[in-house]
């Protein structure tokens, strides 16, 4: 009884939204002039800003592919994305395991093949921390490298769910997430309801499992949508423009 | 229908943190009225037309503030009291300030009838509000909720025009507000006197408001602040206040004094300061030179009698003012008590005293008692509200003052109430009635009373936990898909031995020779798991109850008897599933190898201990199952003996058995409970299966394995035993229980033969209980089992009756079979803590209660009944001495004072007007004696010494608390016979008329002043 109430008996979470609902998304692509493709993705409170350079000549030599491009990924968490103020090392255990995450997810989508010897780089940056910092990075890339005009065979959208009190929720913020709840990340390829990601370290009952995963797949479609949404405002705004 | 509205939070211990938040504000959080068409709620909480009330012409809901709840829940769970609106405002800070009534309200929201709707106005777009500049959380929150009842007076308005809602508030700038907005508002008060319904009238608790006029009677309490920084820099001592039993106004607390552990008492009224037993309070040491000797102290002295002579002169004056309406309570009596308490005598060693500066955490209950006969003046049938006095059954609770308008109606009736406040100006803590239980002295009404001052849940199964049982009920059977991971032991010749009368069968036995002249020998064990899942809301009932309480007339259930008596019951000719632990022993009964499985079992019959101990007998008998049985006594016996030689005690209690009359369950006749040898056959068997499985899941789940353990008791528990014992030329070491068992086989009087009996009832009661715990939470070596001597033990064989061994079922099947999954309640450490302390404080409980019916039904025995019968002195008091009759198993106090006692006996022993002890107290030998001058190395004429065999006259003391007839508080009253003591001993009834009887042996010549009385409380037992 001591830990928060995460979900009351009325069926409301903590911030006030039910199990199945996300949260507020707002994205806007091309955001950056320097990157060749960029996205901006608010999650509520989580606030990512991804920047994909590339396709362009691997920087050493010795880790070039002859047949197909490099994926680079970096991750950075801003000092002031918590409530409480922490620089992290670049070397950080936690950041490049999550950096390798977003490289094993995107790997098999980016069809790399059709640029050989290149490399492709994705710098992420957290700007606000606020839960579901694995999603938003993924989401944010998928937008990312759309904007660079990398060829993709789909969307990868992902999206958290986990077992809060006697419910599966989707898409947790910090204080559900830090409270003992078994929390499982997806990244889906939309059209074709593959899975490219999951990834879980807490311990979830098998009995539970399905039903997580299930909300976590409608929680992807749910980002598709959004996301999508953006891509194509984008690319009509810019038709508009061309056209003038 | 997602709208956005971040706000911002901070601050958290130490460092300032900022916390952002997302609130989401809502379009789609109805009002749930019934007849509402615009919200799209499907199943309305609210009536159309709700309650009426003489205050507002229209039907309407109530909306309550928090302050209601927090301190009118008992008038809110009324079922007067329906249709009412809790705004997630007041709930979440209800939820802040008390947990255990934010529980209560979630209850009533949960209960259909009582219509309580949460209306979550914080993310409701129309009702939140932000925090104002200079605005505090509280008046922001009194606005929320002016706000949201504004809301539902628009909304409703719209809808129909004859319902309207109603703030309920006590908070008067409040209630001011809300009409100066247009709202209607209305205290508490107002609105239950226009009820009209006295019951929930006497429910109101009172208000705080503190009469400048009155004198304070008590010291201030220091503030939360003040106090945490004594306790910090040492200045004050903070621990959990336990009230002697025997004196209401003497408590102590265990706390760390200088580094070390001791014992502080706190004597008097003003010293308590208001603290009730079981508050956490914060103590100040008192000077040394007001430290006090130990409670064997002697009281009576010059200063009681003054205070005597006080009380009478008070005691008058009440009676003159007793014809006024409103009463003075005729308080003063008790200030003796106190005195006489508080009176020191300086001898060596003081014992530390202290006083309460300041209450850290009330641990105020619903306490069962009755009303003082002699605080209710009014005339019979008069209806206007008096203050009443209220006496709680537990005799550690001070009499608690309550205003009723059905004093006269109470008057004989065991009721509820509960404190409200103890504000400096009254004498006495001031409350409220909740409700009446029924008829003093009925049987029904008495044991629910038990129940309840146990904390025994007793309610009936709900619905829900009902819900879980198996849909075929009583027509369950095994089924083939049952037997899936399951071995089939039906062939087996299981049978079950257990006491007469059982119906709740959770273990069975079999055996059988193997090839190798070695036995297979199987512990049968109902499979409770396999119908109790985890986290269910049955679970979580049996978890919350524990345990199965058993009374002398009824058991209360942990599960619901359709498991508890025929699904799991391991009956006769039945397929039922287990959990089977199998052994391979040796003919000296050791093992050679363990294994544990889930089974189906069909046992073969169902025995009494005095069925399987004749078939033993009957060389007759030669099936399979007798020739089990042989076998199983003979491995049994070693086993035994083993366990012996390792330093197990055998213990002894006075347990008795009553006989009840078969249509109005009265008792008949009392015996005491006989062993056989099949008793032990069975306890065997179970202790090996307890060891075994302890050690199968200590090794799975070292970090949270459910065990028990029997710590060792500390020698300062022997000492006085020791000291007695060596008067007749024994020793008894406790070092290790080897020592012990073997000296208390040794301590036998050969002229006494009950007194090795009587020693190890008494060496019980040295000891310390036995515990439940998780295995993280202590270190290997603390796992031993004293009693049992044994490194390691657990609960596994009775899961039908104990939730203990559920859990260690469930851990069981998750070290045998790595295919299960299991959620954290297995592993998580401070669950596992948690479960531990509530089934360690149910256990207790639960003993208490059958404990305090067995005296119910004593006392019931005994009715218009006097018996003459031999007893033991088993303990001395300073003024007292117990003693305990072995026949009936009974103990009662015999007084060592002699007392004029007063016509209207009143609380305890402050009736007598002139006190002379008859024998006085002697630390030296720790025994009673006459109190002639003694020459140098004489022994005193009289004395009453522990071990003592003394003959006592028992019967019923018809002489009531609270002054009245009807029987209160019924004791039994135990009046010395043998030896003849002056002053002390009475004629028993058979030679009344024989004074010469006694005269031969009485060898006492000084003229006692009246005959002894006692009317004191009956200390409890002693618990072990």
């Amino acid at each position: 009884m001591s830990r928060a109430e995460l979900l009351s008996p009325e069926g409301l979470r903590i911030d006030g939204r039910r199990p199945a609902e996300l949260r507020k998304i707002t994205s806007t692509t091309c955001v950056l002039s320097q990157a060749d493709g960029s996205a901006y993705l608010e999650h509520g409170n989580t606030k990512v800003l991804a920047a994909v350079y590339g396709p362009r000549e691997a920087r050493h030599r010795a880790l070039v592919l002859h047949d197909r491009a490099i994926l680079n990924v970096e991750l950075n968490v801003a000092p002031f994305s918590t409530g409480e103020r922490r620089r992290r090392s670049k070397n950080d255990k936690r950041l490049l395991e999550m950096a390798s995450f977003v490289k094993q997810t995107f790997e098999p989508v980016v069809i790399a093949t059709l640029y050989p010897r290149s490399q492709i780089d994705i710098y992420l940056q957290v700007i606000q921390h606020d839960g579901g910092t694995l999603q938003a990075c993924i989401n944010a890339t998928t937008m990312a490298l759309i904007d660079a005009g990398i060829a993709m065979t789909d969307y990868v959208c992902a999206c958290t769910a986990g077992w809060v009190e006697r419910e599966a929720a989707i898409d947790l913020n910090y204080i559900e997430e830090s409270s003992d709840t078994s929390e499982v990340t997806i990244a889906m390829l939309p059209k074709s309801s593959k899975i490219t990601l999951t990834q879980m370290e807490s311990r979830l009952h098998v009995d539970k499992l399905e039903e997580v995963f299930r909300l976590a797949g409608e929680g992807c479609k749910q980002m598709y949508e959004v996301m999508d949404k953006t891509i194509r405002d984008r690319a009509e705004d810019l038709a508009r423009k061309m056209a003038v | 229908m997602l709208r956005q509205k971040a706000f911002m939070k901070k601050t958290r211990s130490g460092k300032v943190l900022k916390v952002v938040k997302e609130h989401y504000l809502r379009d789609d959080i109805w009002c749930s009225v019934e007849t509402c068409k615009v919200c799209e709620h499907t199943e309305p909480v609210l009536s159309a037309v709700p309650s009426i009330n003489k205050a507002f012409p229209l039907p309407h809901y109530i909306i309550p503030d928090t302050n209601i709840f927090i301190n009118q829940i008992d008038v809110m769970e009324h079922t007067l009291i329906t249709n009412v609106i809790v705004l997630q405002t007041v709930l979440e800070e209800v939820k802040h300030l008390s947990l255990p009534i934010y529980q209560r309200v979630r209850d009533m929201i949960a209960n259909k009838e009582k219509r309580f709707y949460v209306f979550s106005n914080e993310h409701h777009r129309g009702t939140f509000i932000e925090k104002l500049k200079d605005e505090s959380p509280n008046d922001r929150n009194d606005r929320a909720i002016r706000v949201a009842t504004k809301w539902y007076g628009n909304h409703i308005k719209d809808l129909n025009p004859r319902v309207s809602v109603v703030m309920m508030t006590d908070d008067a700038g409040n209630r001011d507000k809300a009409t100066a907005d247009g709202l209607q508002a209305i205290s508490v008060k107002w609105y239950i006197e226009a009820l009209d319904n006295t019951e929930i009238l006497d429910m109101m608790s009172s208000a705080k408001d503190l009469d400048d006029g009155q004198k304070t009677i008590y010291d201030e309490h220091l503030s939360p602040a003040h106090v945490s920084n004594g306790i910090k820099s040492g200045k004050y001592l903070q621990g959990k206040l336990g009230i002697s039993s025997h004196n209401y106004l003497e408590g102590s607390i265990y706390t760390k004094i200088n580094g070390e552990e001791g014992t502080i008492l706190i004597v008097g009224r003003s010293n308590l300061n208001r603290a009730v037993d079981g508050d956490i309070i914060a103590v100040e040491l008192l000077p040394k030179s007001e430290w006090r000797t130990t409670p064997t102290g002697v009281v009576v002295d010059e200063e009681e009698e003054q205070a005597e002579e006080e009380s009478l002169k008070a005691e008058q004056e009440a009676a003159a003012s007793a014809a006024k309406e409103d009463t003075v309570m005729a308080e003063p009596e008790d200030e003796k008590t106190a005195t006489a308490a508080v009176e020191t005598h300086k001898l060596d060693t003081p014992q530390p005293c202290g006083k309460v500066v300041g209450i850290i955490r009330r641990n105020w209950r619903q306490y069962c008692g009755f009303i003082d006969r002699k605080s209710v003046h009014t005339p019979a049938g008069s209806s206007a509200p008096v203050n009443v006095l209220f006496y709680a059954m537990e005799s550690k609770i001070p009499k608690i003052k309550i205003r009723t308008r059905q004093a006269h109606s109470l008057l004989g009736k065991r009721i509820i109430v509960a404190i409200d406040s103890w504000p400096r100006t009254s004498r006495y803590p001031i409350g409220h009635f909740i409700r009446a239980l029924g008829e003093a002295g009925d049987k029904s009404t008495e044991t629910e009373v038990l129940l309840l001052e146990h904390d025994v849940p007793f309610h009936e199964f709900s619905k829900q936990v009902l819900s879980f049982l198996p849909v075929e009920g009583e027509n369950w059977v095994v089924q083939p898909e049952h037997f899936a991971g399951r071995e089939d032991f039906r062939s087996l010749n299981v049978c079950s031995i257990d006491p007469p009368g059982c119906t709740d069968i959770d273990d069975a036995l079999h055996v059988v020779p193997l090839a190798n002249g070695n036995y297979q020998v199987g512990v049968h064990i109902a499979d409770v798991t396999h119908f109790v899942k985890p986290g269910n809301v049955m679970d979580q009932e049996a978890a919350s109850r524990g345990t199965t309480v058993y009374l002398v007339d009824k058991r209360i259930d942990m599960l619901p008897s359709l498991l508890g008596t025929n699904l799991c019951s391991l009956r006769s000719n039945v397929e039922r599933l287990a959990f089977s632990c199998i052994w391979e022993l040796n003919k000296d009964a050791e093992i050679v190898n363990v294994r544990f499985t889930k089974s189906v079992i069909a046992s073969k019959a169902s025995l009494t201990y005095e069925e399987a101990q004749n078939r033993i007998d009957d060389a007759n008998m030669q099936d399979d199952v007798t020739s089990g049985i042989r076998i199983l006594n003979m491995l049994a016996k070693k086993l035994k003996q083993r366990r012996l030689d390792m330093g197990a005690l055998t213990l002894a209690s006075p347990e008795v058995r009553f006989s009840l009359e078969r249509d109005t369950q009265d008792p008949v006749d009392v015996e005491m409970k006989e062993l056989k040898e099949t008793n032990a056959l069975v306890e065997e068997f179970m202790l090996l299966a307890n060891i075994s499985v302890a050690r199968k899941i200590y090794e799975k789940f070292p970090d949270s394995a459910m065990l028990r353990c029997h710590p060792q008791p500390p020698s300062a528990n022997f000492e006085k035993l020791e000291k007695a014992v060596a008067r007749f030329g024994i020793n008894i070491d406790h070092s290790t229980s080897k020592t012990l068992s073997d000296s208390l086989d040794n301590a036998v009087l050969p002229e006494e033969p009950y007194f090795n009996k009587l020693l190890r009832i008494m060496t019980t009661r040295c000891m310390m209980q036995a515990l439940y715990f998780c295995s993280g939470a202590q270190i290997e070596q603390e796992f031993r089992h004293y009693g049992l001597a044994t490194d390691i033990y657990t609960h596994f064989t009775s899961p039908i009756r104990r939730y203990s061994d559920v859990m260690v079922h469930r851990q069981l099947h998750a070290a045998i079979d790595s295919s299960v999954s299991y959620g954290d309640e297995l592993t998580d450490k401070e669950k596992m803590n948690e479960l531990c302390g509530n089934l360690n404080h149910r256990n207790r409980m639960a003993q208490q209660a059958a404990r305090s019916s067995v005296e119910l039904f004593t006392h019931l025995f005994f009715k218009n009944k006097t018996e003459e019968e031999e007893g033991y002195v088993i303990r001395i008091l300073k003024n007292a001495f117990i003693v305990l009759v072995p026949k009936y198993g009974i103990e009662g106090i015999v007084y060592a004072s002699a007392k004029v006692s007063k016509p209207t006996a009143d609380s305890g022993e402050t009736a007598s007007a002139q006190s002379q002890p008859i024998l006085v107290y002697n630390p030296e030998t720790d025994c009673l004696q006459s109190t002639e001058p003694l020459a140098e190395g004489e022994t005193p004429k009289t004395q009453v010494q522990l071990f003592q065999k003394v003959m006592v006259q028992i019967s019923i003391d018809d002489d009531l608390k609270g002054g009245g007839e009807g029987g209160m508080r019924q004791k039994l009253k135990m009046e010395l016979l043998k030896p003849w003591i002056e002053g002390i001993s009475v004629h028993g009834i058979a030679n009344k008329d024989d004074p010469e009887a006694h005269a031969v042996t009485s060898n006492k010549r000084e003229e006692a002043p009246v005959q002894a009385q006692d009317k004191k409380r009956a200390g409890k037992r002693t618990k072990i």
